[in-house]
């Protein structure tokens, strides 16, 4: 043990080395550590939020399908009720034309019959009158019986 | 590795290896230099703080290649233990930690070489006679580190709590500001601020020392005969091993004690 210049020479020389070390080792090393650290945890914040921002499109995405679906459906059921509307219409349309058809034959008809009635009625007055004029073999004076034969031809 | 002529005993053997290179700079005992523990200490840190100067200056924020790595590990380290120590600003005390602890670790691993082998080269290499390659199991590098942490203590001391702040600290704890007790916490203070650097020093010193011994009393079995070298090489082998572990703990234990005496200059009561 014998203490001597060496002490001062290895202190010098230590302080020189820590000098060094704390000056041009340390900060650049560092640096590139807590530059790395920074890196990765904004890689991780990033992916993060890439993560989060994808959740939420997916929910979007899936909400906007369930929105057209929902859509679809209801502009199906639309039609078919739109459809049924026309298909309706079209019936009672048709069934009115018909109705309306029939009820004009009908009232056809009966003018027809009317009128054949009508003729009838003249005609069976005329023979009755004919048929009464022979009867009588006299000339029944046609307008002074009008009203007999008006008579006749409402009770005929 | 005894000088001719000389007969080679134990005791010779032993003596010749624990003599250091000296370079006598003045008249007194003094200024005696211990060439061999400054030159070696010097290359050791020059090697070892210029590869890591080297591995700095390319450092990428990227991907780092395997050396970079392996520095960024050594810096984590000493970093996290730092941090769990030492709370405040770590601009200087992380390097200084850095600095005692690649130092120490280089300069104790230099036990590793068999002191034969290193004078092989000391003796041819060098023309050196005397050549002592362990640098930590010289008590003058020990001290030089222990005195300047200490140094450093004293001027952080000062620093951070001012002349006042520090002398009320000396004289008012660990016992309390009563004005009786003064006497007895300075006196506490003073062995406490005087064996800090002893235990600091005297610990790396002797454990370098000693595992520096027990190698070169294998080394002497081993120059005994064919027995002697199996079990000498199988010992010294096995001290090795152990010693990797006493090399890398004491430089560890140094750094440590370093940190936390940094602590305690920052740290008021």
């Amino acid at each position: 043990m014998n203490l001597n210049v060496t002490m001062i020479a290895q202190a010098v020389t230590f302080f020189v080395f820590i000098f060094f070390c704390a000056k041009f080792v340390w900060p650049p090393m560092v640096k590139a550590i807590e530059a790395r650290q920074k890196q990765i945890a904004d890689g991780l914040t990033a992916a993060e939020e890439g993560k989060k921002s994808l959740d939420s499109a997916s929910k979007q995405a899936e909400a906007a399908i369930a929105q057209a679906r929902a859509r679809a459906t209801e502009i199906v059921a639309q039609a078919e009720k739109r459809v049924s509307q026309m298909i309706e219409e079209a019936k009672n349309a048709a069934k009115a034309e018909g109705d309306r058809e029939k009820a004009a034959a009908k009232s056809e008809i009966e003018q027809e019959v009317s009128r054949a009635k009508e003729t009838l009625r003249t005609q069976v007055a005329t023979l009755a009158v004919a048929g009464a004029e022979k009867i009588l073999k006299r000339e029944v004076d046609a307008k002074a019986h009008a009203d007999i034969l008006a008579d006749v031809q409402k009770q005929l | 590795m005894a000088a001719e002529g000389q007969e080679l005993t134990p005791t010779s053997y032993i003596g010749h290896h624990l003599t250091n290179r000296t370079v006598s700079l003045g008249d007194s005992p003094f200024w005696t230099l211990h060439l061999d523990t400054w030159l070696t200490a010097v290359v050791l840190g020059v090697v070892g703080f210029g590869f890591l100067w080297w591995i700095a200056r390319g450092a990428t924020a990227g991907v780092p290649n395997k050396r970079q790595a392996f520095v960024e590990m050594l810096f984590d380290f000493v970093d996290d233990q730092v941090k769990g120590i030492f709370h405040g600003n770590r601009a200087f005390v992380a390097p200084l930690a850095l600095t005692v602890f690649v130092w120490v670790f280089l300069m104790n691993a230099m036990d590793f070489i068999p002191v034969d082998l290193a004078a092989l080269f000391t003796e041819h290499g060098l023309h050196q006679h005397e050549w002592k390659p362990v640098p930590t199991s010289d008590v003058n590098t020990t001290f030089a580190l222990a005195l300047s942490v200490w140094a450093l203590m004293l001027f952080y001391n000062v620093k951070v709590k001012g002349v006042g702040g520090w002398t009320h600290e000396l004289f008012c704890t660990p016992f309390g500001s009563n004005i009786l007790l003064m006497p007895l916490n300075f006196l506490f203070n003073v062995v406490e601020y005087v064996s800090k650097p002893l235990s600091h020093s005297l610990r790396l010193y002797g454990n370098i020392y000693a595992g520096e011994i027990i190698f070169m009393l294998l080394w002497m079995w081993a120059a005994t005969g064919l027995i002697g070298s199996v079990a000498g090489g199988v010992l010294a082998l096995g001290w090795a091993i152990f010693h990797i572990l006493i090399v890398a703990l004491q430089a560890y234990i140094f750094m440590m004690l370093t940190i936390v005496y940094m602590a305690m200059a920052h740290e008021s009561h």
